[in-house]
């Protein structure tokens, strides 16, 4: 039987087809091809064959005959074999088939092995589709590597350890001894994986969380080198020091200062440095900045620290950088409730954004827009409201349409007011608003006397116009039946007693 | 935690509908191509991959498109910078990254991948250090004969070739090259 082709080969072969069913074919007679490889059992062209089979599995077609060749791959004594074996295993099983646990023993033996490249296979497949059976029984291993001086090692046996306590959490337990030196580390890849995975133990258990509260003094330490340790050419992302680690530290430390009055106080003065030394002319700088506004905002900060982490975000607000817009609405969103008067004071900003092309900022500047309306501003913030409500696309409208109606129910100076706002949404995005506004509107209409005067000329005069909207002609019809009369009688001072004329509607 | 990642073109032959993972490919591509250059580079995916927690940030390169599928704790800013390091990094492995490297070499852009995230989590964004590993890593597969194996055949090969038997003297007039007694080839 002739070799296989390689994989250069075959990608080069479907890249010529020129039709659906012209690849179809190609890569049903490779498949066929393999498949017969496969059953002679040809260690030579295994790896090569899984290559191609890994190939096609990425193009769409169904590759599952080759999950028993990955695991005899991985079983193989050479390096190439387990990489290809591995990556397949990866690609084509999960836990849901049985085949997988034939893998334990292998990872357990490679996890082992005398070549670190090996042993980081083993760790990758591990912790990225280990189950909950292959991590009860490999646990042990990972904990054993992730003491060791290796590096390489040490950083995957964490992420790989992340990954075994999402799937087992009472294991949680038995990888604890092992963290008490992590942060001593100098490598930053082990740190931040560190950081991983302290993060991970914090958030899951409160228990731990405690444990973990005496390193905050630590992880200070290491984000202050970070910030003054000047250039460092390994780990320099324009011109900042590994801008990871240091959106990594301070995701940690917010997790240990929330709701801790000591754990707070001791990381007050650091974040207040962060704050006022980033660089925020790429982004970079304001991905810590961004990081360092959350924690302020979520920790039990001091007032001054909360002001300026405000402060950031309106600046943000003005940056030239959409992603930036849009990260800070989003802060201004989850802290509007809290420190609701400081993000006022952003608030004619925010209306701008409005304006903005961006679908994703202008939904952020909306629902923000919205928690600003108090009694103070109803007028001006409901003008620029309305405007928006006329000019935005199809998919606002309804909950723009609901907002207005919920603000100026809350907030309405005078029943007029009231009346002729939900007139102007009902005009102009009558047919996006929700079923209940119609009642409601009635009812409103009902409740104050004093208007139904005006509310049946303004009613009338609308529909008179246009009665495609349908909402509106609703509200229009009843409360013409209604108030006919005074419509007729001219009890209104404003306006001028009209002449009704018929108005069939066809 | 990265949900997914991917990586596209901006043709995105559609492929048979096999598997839901297919569909998530599809649909990703459609979102992401009715995107302006000047928008922002996140968006909210709802619908797609069941749950509302998850947002899809991506980067757009030449012809490429690399979307990152994160959910709420990782740092969108933070992804973006990811990116980044991640496509530098295939940059430096490559030589000049094109398209077509990434289509002959779908394996190598995985093993890449490795070195930079696990699990769903970021494991190491120091560019040379990964450049590094992946260079061991590749020098200990040439030892071995590489994917394709073809040393290892290439060797047995030329065992098998039957060199015909090489006269020891030829005769061309007045000249007389006596031919070395050349050992067998092993």
């Amino acid at each position: 039987m002739p070799a296989p082709i390689r994989l250069r080969e075959l990608i080069r072969t479907i890249r010529t087809a020129r039709t659906q069913a012209e690849e179809r074919e190609m890569i049903q007679k490779e498949c066929a091809a393999i498949r017969s490889s496969f059953r002679e059992e040809d260690n030579t062209y295994r790896c090569r064959n899984v290559a191609k089979l890994l190939y096609m599995h990425m193009l769409g077609y169904p590759a599952h005959f080759g999950q028993l060749e990955c695991l005899k791959l991985i079983a193989s004594q050479k390096f190439t074999d387990k990489r290809i074996g591995y990556l397949g295993a990866m690609l084509l099983l999960d836990e849901r088939q049985d085949v997988h646990l034939l893998m334990t023993n292998c990872i357990k033996n490679d996890l082992n092995h005398s070549t670190q490249y090996v042993q980081g296979l083993a760790l990758c497949t591990l912790g990225c589709m280990g189950s909950s059976e292959m991590c009860r029984d490999l646990a042990g291993e990972v904990e054993k590597l992730l003491k060791t001086s290796n590096s390489y090692l040490r950083k995957k046996a964490a992420l790989c350890a992340v990954h075994v306590i999402r799937k087992v959490p009472e294991l949680m337990e038995m990888f604890l001894p092992a963290t008490k030196n992590l942060l001593n580390e100098k490598n930053h890849g082990v740190l931040h994986t560190s950081v991983v995975l302290l993060t991970e133990m914090c958030e899951r258990s409160p228990d731990m969380l405690a444990h973990f509260r005496k390193l905050v003094p630590q992880l200070v330490r290491i984000l202050k080198n970070l910030i003054m340790s000047g250039y460092s050419p390994e780990h320099d992302v324009s011109g900042i020091s590994d801008p990871f680690l240091q959106v990594r530290i301070l995701r940690l430390l917010r997790i240990l200062g929330r709701n801790d009055d000591d754990s707070s106080e001791a990381m007050n003065d650091i974040l207040a440095q962060v704050a006022t030394n980033t660089e925020t002319s790429k982004n970079v700088g304001n991905a810590i900045l961004y990081e360092t506004v959350l924690t302020i905002m979520d920790i039990k900060s001091e007032s001054g620290l909360r002001v300026l982490a405000i402060n950031i975000l309106g600046r943000f607000l003005l940056n030239n950088d959409k992603n930036i817009r849009y990260v800070a609405l989003t802060s201004l969103l989850k802290t509007v409730q809290t420190d609701h008067n400081a993000v006022q004071r952003h608030r004619s900003t925010i209306v701008d954004c409005l304006k903005d092309l961006d679908v994703s900022i202008k939904r952020r500047a909306m629902e923000l827009s919205f928690a600003l309306v108090n009694g103070n501003n109803i007028r001006g913030m409901m003008k620029e409201l309305l405007y928006f409500l006329d000019s935005c696309e199809p998919e606002f409208k309804a909950d723009c349409a609901s907002g207005i109606f919920l603000a100026a129910e809350k907030y309405a100076p005078s029943k007029r007011w009231h009346i002729d706002t939900i007139m102007r949404v009902l005009t102009t995005a009558g047919s996006y608003v929700r079923d209940d506004a119609v009642p409601n509107l009635i009812q409103l209409i009902t409740n104050s006397v004093e208007m139904h005067a005006y509310t049946v000329q303004r009613l009338y005069k609308a529909i008179l116009g246009d009665y495609s909207q349908q909402p509106l002609v609703q509200v229009a019809a009843w409360c013409i039946g209604e108030y006919g009369d005074l419509l007729v009688s001219g009890q209104c001072e404003e306006e001028e007693p009209i002449q009704v004329c018929l108005v069939t509607l066809g | 935690m990265i949900l997914a990642i991917l990586v596209f073109n901006n043709h995105g032959k559609p492929r048979l509908p096999e598997e839901i993972q297919q569909q998530i490919v599809r649909e990703t591509f459609h979102l992401v191509l009715k995107r302006d250059d000047n928008i922002c580079n996140f968006l909210e995916s709802g619908s797609l991959i069941g749950g509302s927690d998850y947002k899809l940030i991506y980067r757009h390169y030449a012809t490429l498109y690399f979307v990152f599928c994160v959910d709420s704790s990782e740092s969108e800013l933070g992804i973006l910078d990811l990116i980044q390091v991640f496509v530098e990094t295939l940059d430096k492995c490559f030589e000049n990254v094109c398209e077509l490297d990434l289509i002959f070499h779908m394996d190598k852009v995985h093993f890449i991948l490795q070195e930079v995230v696990m699990g769903g989590m970021v494991l190491e964004t120091n560019m040379n250090e990964i450049v590094a590993q992946m260079e061991a890593q590749n020098r200990l597969e040439k030892s071995e004969g590489g994917l394709s194996a073809a040393p290892a055949r290439a060797v047995s090969a030329v065992k098998n070739i039957n060199l015909p038997e090489i006269p020891r003297n030829i005769n061309i007039g007045d000249l007389n090259i006596k031919v070395p007694n050349l050992s067998q080839f092993v």
